[in-house]
């Protein structure tokens, strides 16, 4: 749907779809987010990025989309550096990724169906009954083209959550960008976005990349995983290292233990002192 | 919403509102009765144009006929100098007398033009002879509080 | 004492740099909307949804309330005009005040309150569920798509709104003044033929609503524009429409009148 984009960017120069060298990034001087980062996620794979929450993974899809611009540091999209793009380039660039919101970020005042066929419409001058077709395609790739005529209030967390991967996906993106797309599902649906995932990638040819903390989902679908913690990263490799690893952080992850490297205690005065200093004041 | 039924209804919506618009014109206006139909200019000097504001309307037995345009003090005579916008198709006598008037007693004060019989006819620019001032009411009050009170005089002799 | 001072000021400092800054956030915003003018009219379909929303669905509002306030205007006018016997200027009193003053700024005031806050409500609540974020990411401008189209759909039906505000308003007039009250209808009509001037009267309450339409569009888009995401973030931009929509409109009448109607 992008070839004029595709023709104008340089072809990628390696086998990655994506990749981030060296990147710091702080919304204030003061405050860096990330420090130094560097990823690739080589095409055709799956990979997860994972952490705590706040330790900066949603920053890193914003700066894959250029929607934030780095301190320093390379951010490279399908052979284009992303900081460097005009915002014709960069939304040609767009056109060709997917994203899927936390929470699906459905258009409300649009029907199922609408919702699907807007970035067609917005960006193509396909005929309508093209459209429809397409349209149902994607839906029924998600399983819900039983749902087209539905409105979007009237679906449930794990279907708006489908519905947006079909509208994602509507322009045929070479790279999928998924920003937490497991927090609050019940575990069929979970089951059901997790595969999909995986699925959508292997059947389409295409790159993914998964901002999540659901541990579990990740192991079993990935190909790659990132550990961030504090703007770095402090443990990467494919599940089968991270079930193996030592490292104390993954293990606390891995096992969801309560206390570690991350303490859940956040860091405050003893105990008794700010009771018995409350009473005092 | 479907997409004609917006399309039918916003263009309910235009039609209606631009119909106000030509009401607020036509009928509450005076588009129509000053259209800018070409018209030729007559002046009038007058003593004392009591009320009389620009834009007052100028009536020939009660038909509106024009509108004062302008108003300036004449710097000789010390008269008040109305200029007329009289529509084309109406022509006035040479002796046509030009009063001011006021409709009802405090209604709106308008130029009231009495045609004579002269054979000739004003034209574009020409200036009424005989005009007849604005009655200020407050002269016309003392007047008649003097004349009652002389009669009151002569009574009580 | 001299602490508290020193607080007030800094505060006071603090609110009045925040307000600047804010209006020439607005003032940009509005610029960029209107770079995207093209957009909203190259695609009707788009602005006309908008003109549905912001001007047929206040419709009823407006009418009722100009023929309201069109007939206690009868009333009021009756009873003042009459002591003085000149009943029949009640026309030319209706519609003057209608047309001039009345008509422009309670059809504009009842906008904000109707059309403003839904246009801020909607957009807030598309930033807050990630709506508009999601359209950036699609490589859609928000402000193309959704914001420009909701500006031109408001300043298009304002001026319409308040001519048919003043319209029914007239029309009350004339129920009160001529069917209720007996003045004589050709006497009505004829005295506000006479005084109503097209171009002084009517032209320059049409601006005035043309003006007031773009005001509080452009408060309503900004304000959902720059809603905090959140439930109470909506709710107070819709609130701050309503309130900085109504005072602006109040204001620039001020300003408008003394250019227009001073000295006629």
């Amino acid at each position: 749907m992008s070839f004029a984009s595709l023709s104008r960017g340089s072809p990628p120069a390696s086998d990655d779809a994506a990749s981030l060298t060296d990147v710091t990034f702080g919304y204030t001087p003061s405050r860096t987010i990330l420090s130094g980062i560097s990823m690739r996620i080589p095409r055709g794979k799956v990979v997860a990025i994972m952490g705590g929450s706040g330790c900066g993974k949603t920053t890193i899809l914003r700066l894959l989309a250029g929607q934030v611009r780095p301190t320093a540091g390379k951010v490279v999209v399908n052979g284009q550096s992303v900081p460097e793009l005009s915002k014709t380039r960069l939304y040609a660039l767009r056109r060709q990724l997917g994203f899927l919101f936390q929470f699906g970020a459905l258009f409300t005042d649009m029907s199922v169906f609408d919702n699907v066929a807007f970035p067609l419409r917005e960006h193509t001058d396909l005929p309508e009954p093209l459209i429809r077709d397409l349209v149902l395609m994607k839906l029924n790739a998600v399983g819900l083209r039983g749902a087209a005529h539905l409105e979007t209030n009237e679906l449930s967390g794990g279907m708006a959550r489908r519905v947006a991967l079909a509208r994602a996906i509507a322009l045929d993106p070479s790279l999928m960008m998924y920003d937490e797309p497991f927090t609050g599902l019940d575990p069929i649906s979970l089951g059901v976005v997790s595969r999909l995932i995986r699925r959508l990638n292997d059947a389409l040819g295409i790159t993914s990349i998964v901002i999540t903390h659901d541990i579990y989902q990740s192991l079993n679908i990935v190909d790659y995983i990132y550990f961030i913690s504090a703007g770095g990263i402090i443990a990467e490799g494919t599940p089968t290292a991270i079930r193996a690893s030592t490292d104390p952080f993954v293990k606390q992850f891995v096992n969801g233990e309560d206390d570690g490297p991350v303490p859940l205690h956040m860091k405050a005065p003893p105990l008794a002192e700010d009771f018995l200093g409350r009473q005092g004041a | 919403m479907n997409r004609a039924t917006v399309d039918v209804w916003v263009g309910i919506f235009v039609a209606i509102g631009l119909a106000a618009v030509v009401f607020l014109s036509l009928k509450a206006g005076n588009l129509l009765v000053t259209s800018n139909a070409p018209g030729y200019r007559l002046e009038a000097a007058f003593d004392n144009i009591g009320g009389l504001k620009v834009r007052a309307p100028v009536k020939a037995a009660g038909v509106n006929v024009g509108r004062v345009e302008s108003i300036a003090l004449d710097p000789v005579t010390y008269q008040a100098v109305a200029t007329l916008r009289i529509d084309k198709q109406y022509a006035f006598t040479k002796d046509t007398i030009a009063s001011i008037l006021t409709s009802g007693l405090l209604g709106e004060v308008y130029v009231g033009l009495d045609i004579g019989g002269d054979e000739e006819m004003l034209a574009d620019g020409g200036r009424i002879g005989k005009t007849q001032s604005a009655i200020v009411l407050e002269k016309l009050v003392g007047q008649f509080m003097l004349n009652q009170a002389s009669s009151l005089a002569s009574e009580k002799k | 004492m001299v602490n508290g001072l020193l607080g007030l000021l800094e505060r006071l400092g603090a609110a009045t740099r925040q307000t600047i800054t804010r209006l020439g956030f607005a003032s940009r915003f509005f610029i960029a909307v209107l770079r995207y003018t093209p957009t909203a009219f190259l695609r009707t379909q788009l602005t006309l949804r908008e003109i549905y929303f912001a001007g047929v669905l206040s419709l009823v509002i407006i009418l009722m309330s100009g023929l309201f306030v069109g007939m206690v205007l009868g009333l009021q006018g009756y009873d003042i005009l009459n002591r003085y016997g000149s009943s029949e200027a009640l026309g030319t009193m209706v519609t003057l005040s209608l047309v001039r003053e009345l008509g422009p700024v309670v059809a504009a005031l009842l906008f904000a309150g109707r059309a403003g806050s839904a246009i801020t409500a909607e957009i807030g609540l598309m930033k807050t569920t990630e709506q508009l974020l999601a359209m950036e990411m699609m490589a859609v401008d928000p402000l193309a798509r959704v914001v420009a189209p909701k500006f031109w759909g408001g300043v298009i039906s304002m001026p319409l709104l308040a001519a048919l505000f003043s319209a029914a308003g007239v029309f009350g007039g004339y129920l009160v003044g001529v069917q209720l009250i007996g003045l004589d209808s050709g006497a009505f009509w004829s005295n506000m033929q006479s005084a109503v001037d097209f171009r002084i009267d009517i032209v320059n309450g049409i601006i005035k609503s043309l003006i007031f339409g773009i005001i509080v569009t452009w408060i309503a888009v900004f304000e959902g524009y720059d809603t905090k995401p959140t439930a109470e973030g909506v709710s107070s931009a819709t609130t701050r429409t309503v309130v900085e929509a109504s005072l602006a409109v109040l204001a620039a009448d001020f300003i408008l009148t003394v250019f227009m109607f001073r000295g006629v």
